[in-house]
């Protein structure tokens, strides 16, 4: 981290994902910086919308034998709790109408350090309204 | 909070449009940019969304880029043009800005 | 004003890094500041030294570069998304043992090769981040 920075600086951001893995580089890519952008201790949230729900769709398998020979980095958003990334929402509306339901996500968690470590979803599944007014606060939206 | 949101996609191509229209909030402004301005064009099929926008929300469109595609001259009543300079205004004027890209 | 600018597209095949670039110029002539313009997944490509395009058109390359030059703007090129690409300095490239390099810099004005963090800290440091991309 600069030096430059100030302290204490904390500011509302989110990242805007909205569109699907492996087709194209923007879901690892935005990854990547989700989880450097951990280190910088600000008020994260993330937002998968439209073609971004599929990117924590259960079951995604890349082998390199028989699939496509790209890194399935599918799992890396299981870790995102341990980095204290815990608000990933999901609007209710862009999984309806791919067909798709919360039971088709990954199981995405958090251990909550106010709550005795206990086990909570990370994601929120949220309607147009209510994602939009989530959006309303943010400071920074990284949209890739 | 002001957002300006920017959209640059036909909306032919893709839905980065409906998601903009469909998620930003009264009060926020929307800026066409680059094959985003085949929107603020009268006539389509998008026409009716764009207007019912303009209803509760500021609509821009960036004029170098309408007028490299020849369609400068039909625009839909109530978006204003703005060039570059009038687009960092934008920027400075509202509190972020959210790309549906 | 502090604006930083995200680039996340290459040049030619898109209008991102264009539309950025008169987005750029027309706020330093406004008097804002430039607090960085930063190169993410293919907008690594705007920083190849070797690019020759044809007399009649823009060097989007050069023109970011001489921008840089004019205004002393930092332009910072995402290290794990240019290593992917083939986008080297110096150091990198006696890294990662090659034995060429193709970023555009310019007596310390031009491009530099840094870490995801530098994209961070725009989106903290200044007043307004503006996306570039597809």
């Amino acid at each position: 981290m600069s030096e430059e920075l100030q302290e204490g600086v904390v500011k509302k951001m989110m990242y805007l994902n909205r569109k699907a893995p492996y087709g194209t580089v923007y879901a690892l890519e935005s990854l990547e910086v989700v989880l450097i952008g951990a280190a910088f201790d600000q008020d994260v949230s993330l937002a998968f919308v439209d073609d971004g729900v599929y990117q924590i769709l259960n079951g995604q398998n890349t082998t390199k034998d028989s699939g496509i020979g790209m890194k399935d980095f599918s799992p890396t958003y299981k870790a995102l709790g341990d980095y204290d990334i815990t608000k990933l929402y999901v609007e209710k509306e862009s999984l309806e109408e791919r067909g798709l339901s919360a039971d088709d996500l990954m199981d995405l968690v958090y251990e909550d350090e106010d709550d005795d470590w206990a086990e909570k979803p990370s994601i929120i599944l949220v309607s147009r309204e209510e994602l939009a007014d989530v959006m309303d606060e943010q400071e920074v939206v990284f949209s890739f | 909070m002001a957002i300006l949101h920017t959209v640059n996609k036909s909306p032919f191509e893709r839905n980065a449009l409906a998601s903009c229209l469909r998620l930003s909030k009264a009060g926020s402004a929307i800026l066409f940019i680059e094959d985003g301005v085949y929107a603020a064009m009268s006539g389509s099929r998008f026409a009716d969304d764009i207007s019912a926008a303009i209803a509760d929300r500021k609509v821009y469109v960036l004029g170098p880029d309408m007028e490299a595609r020849g369609v400068a001259g039909k625009i839909i009543d109530g978006i204003t043009v703005v060039d570059y300079n009038g687009f960092v205004d934008l920027v400075a004027e509202n509190d972020s800005v959210q790309a549906w890209l | 004003m502090k604006f930083g600018i995200l680039v996340n597209e290459g040049p030619y095949q898109h209008q991102a890094s264009d539309t950025a670039y008169q987005f750029t110029k027309a706020a330093l002539a406004q008097g804002h500041e430039i607090f960085r313009v930063f190169f993410y997944h293919d907008g690594v490509y705007n920083a190849t030294s070797i690019s020759a395009p044809p007399q009649d058109d823009r060097n989007v390359a050069q023109q970011w570069a001489d921008l840089a030059e004019e205004h002393n703007l930092d332009l910072v090129v995402c290290v794990a998304a240019a290593l992917r690409r083939g986008i080297l300095d110096e150091e990198q490239a006696q890294k990662s043992s090659n034995t060429t390099y193709n970023l555009e810099t310019k007596e310390g004005n031009g491009f530099r090769i840094s870490g995801l963090g530098q994209l961070l800290e725009a989106g903290i440091q200044a007043d307004r981040l503006v996306t570039f991309g597809d």
